[in-house]
């Protein structure tokens, strides 16, 4: 699942009218009186599993599901950490995001412990690194994995074409198979004059980087924050910003009104793609952007950039119908309905390797062999880990990369002011 | 001010004269004292009864919170650990000391002051072209009010692409037609000022300006008449008899924007496109933007709270420098 920000500011300021409170005030599924039990699964963006939960009501007669869907990861959260603070309100079950699950794994009695309830036989139904991180730090087991986000790297291919650079998808990843070169190729486009930018904006990139080297980017597990300790933060960063210094950049800030506009305008030539970014891609540029786009290899390693969990919280009234519910949508014959419906890649190793993810093309993007490109990245990933304020950092830091896009600070200033934020975020300051 | 026997006890009522105790109580007296004692209870106790629901609504939502954000401010406090310890006026040290409070205040007061005084201005010249005999005035008056009831969603998207950058940007767009430079509405500060502004004088123009309409009419018509056949012109019938006038009402609009601007988040969050951060540098951040940064994003209780409570004093103060200030204008009396 994805980070989607757009109308994200709409929404942030009608919270300011009491939104929020509105929100935790619809609490989750009960029991009516015939023996009928109401499951409210939440979730945010697209998770493809309407027809799954189908298959779930017909199999439990009894129970009827209801999905309450929030399109935006920004609303979603706030109202989430409300409903379980408060001890009422959230679904019986609930998607959580890789940026905010370190948040919830610090409240473990919030949660049912899914290993008192055969949760631990399912671990190899998971890569080990989306199994570990559905626990907390005593060993709970607090969340089910969903999907994963790994990466590739969209390009435009009539863009591509004008500057005369290779459009086959092979020949592309070829040349760039470090950032280094894949600054190189961005200078050489941008040398061609095709109006158009190298990339929209440096943001996401900074975050598939960041994916990249692995590890604990933020906060270790401590909760401790390490972004100057860690080496691989500043590195990513410092790649990014040079995108930046060589003029590639279209300084689009992502997610906006205009961002969108660059993409219906093919204003820019590339885009990092985890898998849920080519339903984003497709949504917004329509029809008319039909094999505009193509998929390569990202360059550097695999990385890995959004997917979720599932949790049971404590306070639901049906948890062992929940955690069913739960199961069923996370072991492989539920994410392989989960991909073909939203293709949003799995965390199951067999279901990433089932021909239906593998052998999947998709012909919006000239064919792009996508399952094999995202599935073949997916076993190699290094797993990142995110502490609870991960999602204020990354924000702090999106703010910065626009900063020094717009030429109002230099990439120290602006890694200094991430700094500031990230100590108010955390509460070191 | 009004008289003090508003306040006083009613004098007794018709019957009771007489008096109590002289004569041998008989059971229609009886009686008659306790309707009268009912009645006295009604005039007396009545009105109390029917403002106390407001009151207790008022205490629930409104004076309870405001005094625990005293409470929660003197703490250290966070969404999910909640109360995690007294911290005595530490949140308010720290925010003495802390630039993105004063960068937030300066942008606060810098926006205010290129919004209201041209709105207010604006609406008052408004208000006076549409109090006089035109075409279609009633049409006219409407038009004014519809910026203020169309939704915030269209707002922001409208004025996203106005003020979009340089690629997209409608304004941005004529510019370079005119082979001017672009304009970084975002990334500058004073440029995103103005946008704020006009976002925000957009909407609440039209409002204030039927706030003056509405009292311009109140205004006999002969008194204008009188000024006419003394040759006084149009715009020394403006300063001289609208003007003073309609003090009341300019002091209630003047009032009641400094609320408003000093309290101002709806215009720059949506102009803006990463939330409460207000811009890259926080070029544009509000105090209430700061303070639902740290509440939501941050989940730093106690700060914010102190942030709001000196925000609201910092509107007391405002409000009284405003009180001051408009008084000067000169009267009708």
């Amino acid at each position: 699942m994805f980070k989607r920000r757009r109308g994200a500011s709409v929404a942030a300021a009608l919270v300011g009218g009491g939104a929020v409170l509105l929100a935790t005030a619809c609490g989750g599924g009960g029991e009516s009186g015939d023996g009928e039990t109401n499951l409210v699964i939440d979730t945010f963006g697209t998770m493809g599993y309407e027809e799954r939960i189908k298959e779930f009501e017909k199999e439990h007669p009894n129970v009827t599901v209801e999905e309450r869907n929030v399109a935006d990861l920004a609303d979603y959260t706030p109202q989430l950490q409300q409903n379980i603070a408060a001890g009422s309100g959230a679904g019986d079950v609930v998607a959580i995001e890789e940026g905010i699950v370190a948040q919830f794994l610090g409240q473990p009695d919030q949660f049912v412990d899914l290993n008192d309830h055969g949760g631990a036989e399912l671990e190899d139904n998971f890569l080990s690194w989306k199994w570990e991180g559905g626990h907390a730090a005593e060993g709970q087991l607090i969340g089910l994995g969903t999907d994963i986000g790994s990466m590739g790297m969209c390009y435009n291919v009539p863009l591509f074409e004008d500057a005369g650079l290779p459009t086959d998808p092979e020949k592309v990843a070829d040349q760039w198979e470090t950032w280094d070169d894949f600054i190189a190729t961005g200078e050489e486009f941008m040398d061609a004059e095709t109006g158009a930018s190298f990339v929209s904006t440096i943001q996401p990139y900074f975050r598939a980087v960041l994916a990249q080297h692995g590890g604990a980017p933020y906060q270790n597990r401590e909760g401790e924050l390490v972004i100057e300790q860690q080496q691989t933060t500043r590195d990513s960063y410092d790649t990014v910003t040079s995108m930046s210094d060589a003029g590639l950049s279209a300084s689009l800030p992502i997610w906006s009104e205009e961002w969108n506009a660059g993409i219906q305008n093919n204003s820019f030539a590339t885009l990092p793609c985890p898998a849920w970014m080519l339903g984003t891609l497709e949504d917004t540029a329509g029809d008319e952007g039909t094999n505009q786009w193509n998929v390569a290899e990202v360059p550097g390693e695999g990385g890995n950039w959004g997917g979720s969990w599932l949790g049971v919280p404590a306070q639901s009234e049906n948890q062992e119908m929940a955690i069913e519910l739960a199961k069923f949508l996370t072991d492989k014959e539920g994410q392989l309905s989960a991909w073909e419906e939203a293709n949003v890649l799995p965390s199951n190793p067999e279901a990433l390797q089932d021909p239906a993810v593998t052998e999947f093309t998709r012909p919006y993007f000239n064919d792009a062999p996508v399952g094999e490109i995202y599935s073949t990245t997916a076993m190699e990933l290094k797993p990142v880990y995110y502490g609870p304020e991960t999602q204020a950092i990354d924000d702090a830091f999106r703010a910065a990369l626009d900063s020094v896009e717009q030429g109002q600070a230099s990439p120290d200033e602006a890694w200094s002011t991430v700094l500031d934020e990230a100590q108010r975020a955390t509460g070191e300051g | 001010m009004t008289s003090l026997q508003h306040g006083a006890p009613p004098s007794p009522p018709p019957g009771s004269e007489g008096g109590a105790g002289t004569r041998p109580p008989d059971p229609d007296r009886a009686r008659a004292r306790r309707s009268q004692m009912w009645t006295r209870l009604d005039i007396r106790t009545s009105p109390y009864l029917f403002i106390t629901p407001f009151f207790l609504l008022f205490g629930v939502f409104g004076l309870f919170p405001l005094l625990y954000t005293v409470w929660v401010s003197l703490h250290d406090w966070s969404l999910i650990g909640g109360n995690e310890g007294f911290a005595g006026l530490d949140n308010y040290v720290r925010l003495v000391g802390d630039e993105k409070f004063w960068n937030a205040l300066y942008n606060t007061l810098g926006i205010f002051a290129i919004a209201v005084v041209p709105q207010l201005l604006l609406a008052l010249l408004l208000a006076d072209t549409l109090n006089r005999r035109i075409r279609m005035a009633n049409v006219f008056r409407m038009t004014l009010i519809l910026p203020y009831i169309t939704s915030i969603a269209a707002l922001a998207i409208v004025f996203s692409v106005v003020f979009g950058g340089e690629q997209f940007g409608l304004i941005n767009q004529v510019l370079s037609a005119l082979g001017l430079d672009p304009v970084a509405w975002q990334a500058e500060r004073y440029w995103s000022w103005t946008a704020i502004a006009t976002m925000i004088d957009w909407r609440w123009t039209g409002y204030n300006a039927l706030i003056y309409l509405a009292a311009m009419q109140s205004v006999p018509k002969d008194v204008y008449e009188a000024a006419d056949l003394d040759g006084a012109s149009r715009l020394r019938q403006f300063v001289q008899i609208t003007v003073p006038l309609l003090r009341p009402t300019i002091i209630f609009t003047v009032i009641i924007s400094t609320i408003g601007q000093m309290q101002l988040f709806t215009e720059p969050t949506i102009f803006g496109n990463n939330g409460y951060a207000g811009g890259s540098q926080g070029q544009f951040q509000t105090v209430m933007m700061l303070v639902f940064q740290e509440t939501f994003d941050y989940q730093n209780f106690g700060y914010a709270a102190a942030v709001s409570w000196v925000l609201f004093l910092i509107v007391v103060v405002m409000g009284l420098i405003n009180v001051w200030l408009t008084s000067r204008i000169k009267g009708a009396e």
